[in-house]
Order: structure tokens, then C-alpha cells, then sequence
């Protein structure tokens, strides 16, 4: 049976959407869906959009925005806030230790070649301490709720997750046109997460700072699908927003090139993948790219968030064993779980998948995005084998995982309010301490019975509410 | 701040500009074409002429009014059409949209879209009404710029893009006078003469300011003044050159203050202090603007060099 968030198993509205419900009420179905245009008309107007990859079509088209916001109450936040910082904490310890010593990998819980043969592993990183031994500073942990107590983690994001303005963009647009469902302060509100990730980032400043540091956020260029998010955050932050070609490289700092001359740089919060970072370190064609970076990063002249390398915390692979380094980093049993994951690689696990396709989700272990991914109980028997094909292809590719009763979230619908699969995504900020704003970005699928999410295929957003009692 | 911002802030207000300007062109275009006898002197070509988009005509016939429409305000491979214009401006915004604020980000985020979904036949039909809608999108841009922006290194980056690029567009108005008018006389000639003179400051929405500085006679010198040597005028160039002026010397202020661009933009006032009463006119009209032309140019990349762009 799906849990439908609103309603309690004899049907009457649960207490935290009470204030959500009496809305709905007072308002109508044909008055939220005028309120809806008027919605978008905002979000188009102030230009936060997202681009697909591949799909050609708009390149500025609009992510999709349900009114109705998904309601969390105080005690279920509260379990949540306890999974998601341990989970961060285990995820950074993980990632000191396999570019040290690898205790867990002579412990013999994780199988060495899952670690130094991955491709997201980077051996440049071998030995290095990085300020404050953080490497990933945003921690985005993608959560899903099978029951009213059951939440589980889909997968985790220790590189650079995007998502965040959306979480501060639906709560501005939601109090800008429903005031009065914010003044009685039910919700606790998420807008100081800009000072939060400022703060964070200044916490991890290279030795080599010397006074306040200077922050910078390096994006690949406006025409990245993330850029609004970018531009959005370096905005609210209040810092410069550089592209590669801005900052060079000297006696081992970094500068960037302002019409004052050069000005150093000490932290760069960056939204730009690893192999993009340095031409000299990493990939020698890319047209991206600081030549000398990674160098002055590891001279101690200037601090990376994310650390390079990052990735190979949330590889798909690796997230099998989470709940492993939990209790070997922290001594702490799990609080929230894995969803049970069957890894082609191994031989009796990729029997087992293989014998039960039509009820399994396979996944690329390197993909994202909602792509390359197989829903079994949707596919045909041709699209089966053509994955089955695939899988045998290349089993250590592949993991494969039960299909979930996702719960479902009121979200308006043509005719009245519907339930829709959701997830949620929260951000987690590691500096000299942890921060965790309350909320995060829940995603819908705005098609009845759709799984999938992703904003690439057709997913839409909506305000998420942590209420105060 | 960072150089390329400062670039782009420069770009996005010389391409507001421009697209503002152009439209006031077709302005001029129209009212200049609708004269007896235009087919034969071929008003359009000199437009496109002026905005160095004559080889963009496909035919040798004289041009018309849906060449101008297709060229100068739809094509979008044309980088001095106002699509471009519009759409160039709204790219510059993207890239510096830390830098603006929410208005300013709005108003050119509103403007690229309308010119890239009209068809020809209806951007021919609706022509009055769209060059109108260019300038009040214009319009609504500076005055989100005027009454939002920070007072700072950027603000006076668009500034004196916007000095510069309306200086060159008063300027190449004035040569479209001069490629359509035959001999240049003393006075106004009758009739159609009259008209062309007027017409440039119709499109500079100038007519009304002219007669409070001028009295109401039309002669070429006065109409000469009012747009190159007047310093009330705030389409004239010597205005423009005192708003470039203003804003560099603040941004010197701050930085190492940019010698060759002040030296530059010092000739530029001084050739029309001396232009003053007629005595631009006198020298040669043609001549004084080409001058006139080159010095902006040369301050431009003299802005770039001193400011790292």
C-alpha cells in the first residue's frame, strides 16, 4: 500500500498537513490553480530555469512548481536531522581514511579494488590533508519515505548537489504570494542557508589565508544547466562568481583577474567536476580549467570545496557499504537505512538480478539523473533483454534494487488534490562544525504512478515545510 | 571587480543602446522613405549603410522597408539587428547576473523573446508599435539601472557603455543625413530638404528641444549644434562625452586612472568646443562626424586595455 503523506491509514488529514488542508479548503481548487499561472509567470519572469542535456528543445525551459507544500513535523525532522549529520560525518571520515591509511579496507569491509580501481577514486589525493580533513562540504543525501516511520536513503551527493535554490526559491515565491500562511511562524524557515554555506566555507580556509578569507564560486559559465543556481547563491552570499578563465595561478596562490589587477583567492566553492579542474593535473584536453590549481590546492594556497576526489564517497558502488562505515567510523548503528541493493558484480547477486528483472530497478552505477536506469515492472519484455544484455556486458556496471511503494505527496491536480511519488533532498554543510538547515528539496513526479523525479525527465518541485511543534 | 564583469556590464548597456538607436533609425528610415521621389535616392540603403549592414541586402534594386524589417530588426545572424541586440544584451546580463539586481535582470530577461517568435509579414505590419516597444523596454531598463543599481565600479561601467554607444548612434544618424542629402546648403532648402533635417530630429525626439533652444527656424548648422555640440541635449555627443567623462573619472578614482582613455576623450571635447556656433558645420559636416567616429572607437579599446577586458 503507498503511504499517501497527507492522510493517516483511516483517512482523516494527518496533523502536520492540518494547516496545508484548511488552505486548500479556504481556497478551492479553481483558486490554487489561478494562484499556479500566476506562479510561473514569477519563476519565468525571474529566469530560474533548467536546461536538459541532449533533449534539444528549450534551453531555458522551467522546472515545473506544485503549489501544495510537502509538510514535515517537528519529530520526524528531528530523526532525519540525526541520519542525515551522521551519515555526512561517516561519508567525510570515509573519504580521510581511503586517501590514507585505508583502515576500513585492511579491515576487510570494503573490498580494495571497489575502492582504488574506481574511476572516481583520485590518486593525486593520496597523503594530502585537507583543511579541517573535509572534503565534501555539501553533503546532499537523497531520501525516500516508504512508510510513516520507514525512511531510506536512494543514494548520496558528496560532490557538488544542485537543487538548493530551488528549496530557497520555493519558499520565497510560497511566502511571497501566501503570506498568511507563514505569519503564524508554524514553519521554520530555511533562509539563512547562504550565510550557513558562507560561514562553512570560511571555516576551511588554507593556511595560507591570512584575515578574513576571500570566497569565490567557480562555475563553468551561464551555459551550464545550473548556472541560475550559481549565479543565485554567489548573489546571496554576496561573493564573486568566476569562471575558469578569471583566475590564474602564481607562487602558489590563486588570483583572479579584477579591473583593480589581481586580487587572491583562498576558498573557491566550485561547481565544476574534477577532470575540469586543472588541465595540468587532470585532464590535459580540457578547455576548462585553472592550469596550476590542484598544485596551489595542494601547496596549501587555496582550498577546494569539494575536495577532488570527493566522489568516490558517493559512487554507486560504494553506497552499499554505508551503513558498514557508520559502525566502523562512529560506532553507531544506522539511523536511516540503505534500500536492500543487489551489486551485478558479485555472481550470486547478478543471478538473483538477472532472474528478476520485472521486478527490480537497475541502475548504471556511474550514471545520474534518472538516466540509463530500467523500471522492470514498467518495461516491456524487449526492453528486458535488451538491458539483460547490457548487464552481462559489463555486470560491475549495474546494481540493481527493489521497486519501493514511494510514498506520494498532495500535489494539484486537474481536478483536486492527487498524490504524487516524491523524494527529498536535504543539505547537509560541513565546515569546522555541521549545519543542516531545516528542510531541503522535495522532488515529484507529476505523472500519476511515475517513479522517477529527476527534473531531466520531467519532474517538478515543491515548497518543503519543517513545522516548529 | 572582476574584469569580465566589468566587460559585460559595459557590452549589455552598449547593446541596449544600440537596439534603442536602431529602432529611432527606422524611425528616421520610415519617415524619410514616405518622401516623393525616395525610391530613386534609395533612403533604406543609406540606413543600412550607416550600420555597416549593407552587405546583408540579397537584391540591387533599392531597398525597402521588409528588407530593413528582415535585416536590422528580425535576423538573428545579423549581430547589429535589434534581435541581436536584445538577445546579446540578455547574455551579457546572464553572465554578470550578481551583478544586477532583480529589475535590471527582469527587464532585459522580458525583452529577447517577443522578436524571435514574429514573423516578418506581422513585424512589417507592426512596425510603429514594436520600434515603440523597443524603446520602452530601453526605457525600462534604465530606469531600473537608474533607480536600483549600486553606485559602484559597475554601475559606471554600463554607464559609459551607454555614453559611448549612444554618442556613435547620434553620430550615424548624421551620416545617413549625409549619403541621402545632395549638395549641403546654407539653409534649409524647401520641401524635402526640410523634411530630412527634420527627420533626424523626430527620431532623436528632439523636434520639441530644438525649437526651446532654437527658436523656430530650421537651418542645418543649428540642428548640427543641438546634436553634436550641445551640452543640455542628452543625445548630443558632447552629453555623452561629459557622461563618459563623469564616470571615468570616478572609476580613476579607484584605479590607476586610464592616461590614454581621459587623453582621448579630452580631443573629443575640445574638437567640439571648437565646432561651437557653426563652426563645426563650416568645416564639414561628413568630415567632422567620420572624425568624431574614430575617436569614440579608439576610446573604446582604450577602456578595454586600461581595464583588462
Amino acid at each position: 500500500m503507498t503511504f499517501f503523506e497527507m492522510l493517516d491509514q483511516q483517512g482523516a488529514t494527518r496533523k502536520c498537513y492540518a494547516e496545508v488542508q484548511r488552505w486548500i479548503d479556504e481556497t478551492g481548487i479553481a483558486g490554487l490553480q489561478r494562484r499556479m499561472e500566476e506562479a510561473e509567470a514569477i519563476f519565468r519572469r525571474i529566469g530560474i530555469t533548467f536546461a536538459v542535456y541532449g533533449e534539444g528543445g528549450d534551453p531555458e525551459r522551467l522546472i515545473p512548481f506544485d503549489l501544495l507544500p510537502r509538510v514535515f513535523s517537528r519529530l520526524e525532522w528531528q530523526r532525519l536531522e540525526q541520519g542525515i549529520r551522521q551519515r555526512a560525518q561517516a561519508l567525510n571520515a570515509f573519504l580521510y581514511d581511503v586517501y590514507h591509511r585505508g583502515e576500513i579496507i585492511r579491515a576487510g569491509l570494503i573490498p580494495q579494488d571497489l575502492v582504488y580501481r574506481n574511476e572516481t577514486f583520485r590518486p593525486e589525493m593520496i597523503g594530502f590533508d585537507p583543511p579541517g580533513r573535509v572534503y565534501s562540504h555539501i553533503v546532499g543525501i537523497d531520501i525516500i519515505r516508504t512508510a510513516p516511520d520507514a525512511f531510506e536513503v536512494l543514494e548520496d551527493n558528496c560532490r557538488t548537489p544542485s537543487g538548493v535554490s530551488y528549496m530557497l526559491e520555493n519558499r520565497e515565491i510560497m511566502t511571497r504570494m501566501f503570506p498568511e500562511l507563514f505569519n503564524r511562524g508554524l514553519v521554520t524557515p530555511v533562509d539563512n542557508y547562504p550565510a550557513q554555506l558562507l560561514q562553512s566555507l570560511k571555516e576551511v580556509a588554507p593556511p595560507a589565508c591570512k584575515g578574513d578569507p576571500v570566497v569565490v564560486l567557480l562555475t563553468p559559465g551561464p551555459l551550464n544547466s545550473a548556472y541560475y543556481e550559481h549565479s543565485f547563491l554567489a548573489d546571496l552570499m554576496g561573493i564573486e562568481l568566476v569562471e575558469p578563465a578569471d583566475l590564474f595561478v602564481d607562487r602558489d596562490r590563486v588570483w583572479m583577474k579584477t579591473t583593480y589587477g589581481p586580487k587572491g583567492v583562498d576558498v573557491i566553492y566550485r561547481r565544476i567536476d574534477d577532470e575540469y579542474l586543472d588541465p595540468l593535473a587532470f585532464r590535459p584536453d580540457s578547455m576548462l580549467g585553472v592550469p596550476g590549481l590542484f598544485h596551489a590546492y595542494r601547496a596549501g594556497g587555496v582550498t577546494l570545496c569539494s575536495a577532488p576526489g570527493a566522489g568516490i564517497a558517493d559512487d554507486k558502488a560504494i553506497y552499499v557499504h554505508v551503513p558498514e562505515m557508520i559502525r566502523f567510523y562512529l560506532g553507531e548503528a544506522p539511523i536511516l537505512g540503505n534500500i536492500p541493493t543487489w551489486q551485478c558484480g558479485k555472481p550470486e547477486d547478478l543471478a538473483h538480478v538477472l532472474d528478476h528483472m520485472a521486478e527490480l530497478v537497475c541502475k548504471e552505477v556511474h550514471g545520474s539523473g534518472g538516466y540509463g536506469m530500467l523500471i522492470g515492472p514498467r518495461a516491456t519484455r524487449e526492453a528486458i533483454a535488451t538491458y539483460s544484455q547490457r548487464i552481462l556486458a559489463n555486470p560491475g556496471g549495474f546494481i540493481a534494487q527493489p521497486t519501493l511503494e514511494l510514498s506520494t505527496v498532495p500535489t494539484l491536480g486537474g481536478a483536486g488534490v492527487v498524490g504524487r511519488h516524491a523524494d527529498f533532498r536535504p543539505f547537509c554543510l560541513v565546515g569546522k562544525r555541521m549545519r543542516l538547515v531545516p528542510g531541503g528539496l522535495t522532488r515529484v513526479a507529476l505523472t500519476e504512478g511515475s517513479l522517477v523525479v529527476n527534473s531531466s525527465q520531467g519532474g517538478g518541485v515543491k515548497d518543503t515545510w519543517v513545522l516548529r511543534d | 571587480m572582476l574584469s569580465r564583469n566589468a566587460e559585460n556590464l559595459f557590452w549589455m548597456a552598449r547593446y541596449v543602446e544600440r537596439a534603442e538607436c536602431t529602432a529611432r533609425l527606422l524611425t528616421m528610415g520610415q519617415r524619410m522613405a514616405v518622401l516623393p521621389g525616395s525610391a530613386f535616392l534609395d533612403e533604406w540603403r543609406s540606413v543600412l549603410r550607416v550600420t555597416g549592414c549593407e552587405s546583408y541586402l540579397d537584391h540591387d534594386g533599392p531597398a525597402t522597408e521588409a528588407d530593413i524589417v528582415r535585416i536590422l530588426l528580425l535576423d538573428p545572424d545579423n549581430p547589429s539587428s535589434i534581435q541581436s541586440c536584445l538577445a546579446r544584451a540578455r547574455a551579457n546580463a546572464k553572465s554578470v547576473r550578481t551583478a544586477l539586481t532583480q529589475d535590471t535582470w527582469e527587464a532585459l530577461n522580458l525583452s529577447w523573446r517577443r522578436l524571435a517568435d514574429i514573423k516578418p509579414a506581422a513585424a512589417l505590419r507592426e512596425l510603429a508599435a514594436l520600434i515603440d516597444w523597443v524603446k520602452t523596454r530601453a526605457a525600462i531598463f534604465r530606469g531600473s539601472v537608474d533607480t536600483g543599481q549600486l553606485r559602484t565600479a559597475g554601475y559606471d561601467f554600463m554607464r559609459i557603455g551607454g555614453g559611448l554607444e549612444r554618442a556613435q548612434m547620434t553620430l550615424r544618424l548624421l551620416e545617413v543625413k549625409y549619403y541621402v542629402l545632395l549638395p549641403e546648403t546654407d539653409v534649409v532648402g524647401g520641401g524635402r530638404d526640410h523634411y530630412q533635417w527634420t527627420s533626424v530630429l523626430h527620431a532623436l525626439s528632439a523636434s520639441r528641444a530644438y525649437h526651446h533652444v532654437y527658436g523656430g527656424v530650421h537651418t542645418p548648422w543649428q540642428i548640427t549644434d543641438l546634436l553634436m555640440v550641445n551640452r543640455a541635449f542628452p543625445r548630443s555627443v558632447a552629453f555623452c562625452a561629459d557622461q563618459m567623462g563623469w564616470h571615468l573619472g570616478l572609476l580613476a578614482q579607484e584605479h590607476d586612472g586610464p592616461a590614454a582613455a581621459h587623453a582621448t576623450l579630452g580631443e573629443i571635447s575640445d574638437m567640439l568646443n571648437r565646432g561651437r556656433n557653426g563652426a563645426l558645420f563650416q568645416r564639414g559636416l561628413h568630415e567632422s562626424v567620420q572624425q568624431c567616429l574614430a575617436l569614440t572607437n579608439r576610446l573604446a579599446s582604450e577602456i578595454a586595455e586600461a581595464y583588462h577586458f
